[in-house]
């Protein structure tokens, strides 16, 4: 029999603990960070985060990268938002809109990546400055806010079941996410599009050999990001004042990173959206966290770049020791 | 060659193991100062090996080499170069963005303070080609020469070492024949100003013309030593191929005269190493193909399977004319390959054996979108017990099997297709003797249940016992085609060598 893995060694057990013991941290350190409207609050921050995530975790688990998603999620909610304001459109096709140019940028970068063999880093960083592009050339729209007609889907990211803010309240759009993660996490291990996903981290040419149209699913695991990142634009306007254009360059690395520390193989191959989202988590709350124990914007960062550096260094000793197996 | 010369590098009952294999059975070989020795045997003979003991990158277990009358043991290529030992490889190791005069001198780039003295590297250069009677630019890009041009560079670069032992392996295999000559010149040359040479090749023909004695290797063991001009080509043929046949061949060809062809390739062309290959695969058959290192059995397969892009060619397959342009429409036709590198082709070693027996068939086991595991692993383990693979069971990761059993889960995923031409390229590389045999038995097994085989296989006794009908390949072409009831390995070598010019 095949060795049980032990609990201890899922790299996904050991970002749960570090979850964990940083809230603890938090909360002795912090009395405000012990209300639950501070946890509520960064909650709605991390929503676009984890989806983002969960989107590039599909590329990377290809030994890709897609870096568009950031300025293209702050693009898509540009174009949805002035879509909205000087065209009256239905706040309900401005956030489809969102979702299919998502989508059709991540057509555009699986199709240079699997089809005209572009470099993963190459193709959407060009992808990236054209989004950018692209946005800063729209004017700038706030969405329309919560107090306004057409303001409902606000709800969905920033509301709790129930009325108002309270302990008792579960914020709707964590329940949101967490739906997109068990189903994504059900598409990687039980389909055909996350096995062969896998695989192609795993080992190209042998699928490839093995007869499977291996351009085809290449080219899905990108469009499947892109459409991540038009959920994650929806997300993101529902929660900040304004969206700003030529911003969003970026906001993919919190992205990426919480997807490391989540156990996705820095080569490919491996890779979980449960994990993900854990990964996510401790980057959320290093970010939005710190600050509460008193900790600048700019110590975020360095310890941020730590913390992945760590599960970055679990990913390549577990790798040297399968290594030593064969 | 002047008969007095001493030998300047004498290797004696130089011993080498590697796990499971005895690589180097106390082995004798000597150079004289101004002689081209010649090393000689199939592959797997043990040359390179040898070879690579001399210049440090494998250490012996036993044995003595003496250089210039001194014992000596390098422990890397840097050592054995500074003493004059060095090898001009058949890949070449050149940084093609890089300057003739930068590689030439890489790793010891003359210094003017702390900037590097391309002048001088390029002055320098040019001492070694005039040395040489060669024409070079030093200032050209190494990627923009051709392949003959960039080896004259690795030979400058070998002289600019002090080189006094200069190891050719195989220096001809992608040279015009024009070059060929030009390298001949070279190393007679060099020859002639008292340097040892050892050159490594196939081509029989070049031993003749080139060399002035031969040392002849098989299966790690040292044969024997010839005067090259007192030799026949049959000879040293016959010193290559001479070992105990210790397994029974096939006397005769399993397949009934009747058997429909499954597969007819005609005029194959695909890159310098496919040309013009025509041949025909018939049901239930095993057909061996044979050649050396090089001679692009591999290539013919990979161009045939749609690996590798084709420039021209037909294929039948049970009389349809088929177009096959990916693997995919090789896979839709009933071909599978079974690569002779298997982790890297065949398998994906950190997934599970369920997962690799479907990778080619995962769209018969949906139930919907979704994959149907629990149908996944009853074909995955009708096929571990028909095939008696062992495994604990078939979650198993697939690095954790033995190479046998990972050579049967490849040999599973192209069952539970259901295909009828299965292409093995060196079915049992990298698998023990006992493995071998199991598989031996289930590719006889296989052919008589009416599956057709393709078997690639540089082991000549392998190509006796399992086919039944042999196709020989030479530097891309098909140079022969023998019924089993005919075949001799000499015969084969005989092919395998054939002079091109």
């Amino acid at each position: 029999m095949a060795k049980k893995k032990s609990i201890l060694s899922d790299q996904r057990f050991i970002v749960l603990l570090v979850i964990i013991a940083l809230v603890v941290i938090y909360m002795i350190f912090s009395p405000e960070f012990r209300k639950y409207s501070s946890i509520l609050s960064m909650l709605d921050f991390s929503y676009y985060d984890v989806l983002m995530a969960i989107g590039v975790t599909f590329p990377l688990i290809t030994s890709g990268v897609d870096l568009s998603i950031g300025t293209g999620m702050v693009c898509y909610a540009l174009i949805a938002g002035r879509l909205i304001r000087d065209f009256n459109i239905p706040v309900v096709l401005a956030m489809l809109i969102c979702i299919l140019l998502g989508c059709i940028v991540g057509l555009a970068n699986g199709s240079l990546i699997g089809i005209m063999g572009l470099p993963p880093f190459l193709a959407t960083l060009c992808t990236c400055m054209i989004t950018r592009g692209v946005s800063s050339m729209i004017m700038a729209t706030p969405w329309p806010t919560n107090k306004q007609p057409g303001g409902w889907f606000h709800s969905i990211f920033k509301l709790t079941f129930g009325s108002g803010r309270s302990a008792t309240k579960i914020p709707i759009g964590f329940v949101l996410v967490v739906i997109f993660v068990l189903i994504m996490e059900f598409v990687l291990n039980h389909t055909r599009f996350g096995r062969y996903t896998i695989a192609i981290g795993s080992n190209k040419e042998a699928i490839t050999l093995s007869g499977v149209n291996v351009k085809f699913y290449h080219v899905m695991a990108y469009t499947v990001c892109g459409l991540f990142a038009g959920l994650a634009a929806i997300a993101y306007a529902a929660v900040v004042p304004t969206v700003q254009p030529g911003t969003g360059a970026g906001l993919e690395l919190d992205a990426i990173g919480g997807v490391f520390v989540g156990g996705v193989s820095a080569t490919g191959g491996y890779g979980s959206v449960l994990g993900t989202l854990a990964g996510v988590f401790v980057i959320v709350l290093l970010k939005t966290g710190l600050p509460y124990v008193g900790l600048q914007a700019n110590w975020q960062q360095i310890v941020t770049g730590i913390v992945l550096i760590g599960a970055v260094i679990i990913d390549v000793i577990k790798r040297r020791r399968l290594a030593k197996e064969q | 060659m002047s008969e007095t010369n001493e030998a300047i590098l004498v290797m004696e009952d130089i011993d080498k193991s590697f796990p499971g294999v005895h690589a180097l059975d106390h082995v004798h070989f000597d150079v004289r100062c101004g002689e081209v020795h010649a090393l000689m045997g199939e592959n797997g003979a043990g040359k390179s090996t040898l070879m690579k003991v001399l210049t440090g990158i494998y250490s012996k277990d036993s044995g003595k080499i003496t250089f210039e009358g001194r014992e000596i043991e390098f422990h890397n290529t840097r050592e054995a170069q500074d003493a004059g030992i060095v090898i001009v490889h058949q890949e070449l190791n050149m940084v093609g963005d890089l300057t003739v005069a930068q590689n030439i001198f890489i790793g010891r780039e003359f210094m003017k303070g702390f900037r590097i003295d391309d002048k001088k590297m390029i002055e320098e250069s040019n001492k070694l080609f005039d040395e040489l009677k060669i024409q070079i630019d030093p200032k050209a890009k190494m990627s923009d020469l051709t392949v003959g041009k960039q080896q004259m560079c690795e030979i400058a670069k070998a002289i600019s070492h002090q080189a006094k032992v200069i190891v050719f392996d195989e220096p001809s295999a992608a040279l015009t024949e024009k070059e060929i000559e030009d390298l001949f010149t070279i190393i007679r040359d060099l020859r002639d100003k008292g340097m040892a040479i050892v050159y490594i090749s196939h081509r029989m023909d070049e031993i003749k013309v080139i060399t002035d004695r031969v040392t002849v290797m098989r299966d790690g063991g040292y044969v024997g030593t010839l005067i090259t001009n007192d030799c026949t080509k049959e000879d040293i043929i016959n010193m290559m191929v001479g070992r105990v046949i210790y397994e029974d061949p096939k006397t005769e060809s399993h397949v009934p005269a009747d058997a429909p062809v499954v597969l007819k390739v005609e005029h194959l062309n695909a890159g310098r190493m496919v040309q013009d290959v025509s041949f025909e695969l018939r049901k239930g058959e095993i057909l061996g193909f044979s050649g050396l290192m090089g001679a692009g059995r591999t290539e013919t397969a990979r161009a045939l399977f749609g690996a590798d892009p084709k420039t021209s060619g037909d294929i039948y397959v049970n009389g349809q004319k088929v177009t096959i342009n990916s693997p995919q429409d090789a896979v839709k036709y009933g071909i599978g390959y079974l690569s002779e590198d298997r982790k890297r082709y065949g398998i994906v070693v950190q997934k599970s054996i369920i997962e690799n027996s479907t990778l080619a068939t995962l769209e018969k086991y949906m139930k919907g979108a979704f994959i149907d595991k629990a149908e996944e692993e009853k074909i995955t383990q009708k096929y571990i017990d028909e095939l008696s693979t062992k495994t604990p069971s078939a979650d198993t990761l697939v690095v954790n099997l033995s190479g046998g059993n990972q050579q049967k889960v490849v040999i599973a995923k192209w069952l539970v297709r259901n295909c009828d031409i299965l292409i093995f390229d060196e079915p049992t590389r990298g698998i023990d003797v006992g493995a071998k045999n199991e598989i031996y038995k289930l590719m006889n097994r296989l052919a008589e249940e009416g599956k057709s085989i393709i078997m690639i296989s540089s082991e000549m006794t392998e190509i006796l016992r399992m086919s039944d009908r042999i196709v020989v390949m030479c530097e891309g072409k098909k140079t022969g085609e023998l019924d089993i009831a005919e075949a001799t390995q000499e015969k084969i070598m005989d092919k395998a060598t054939r002079d091109i010019a």
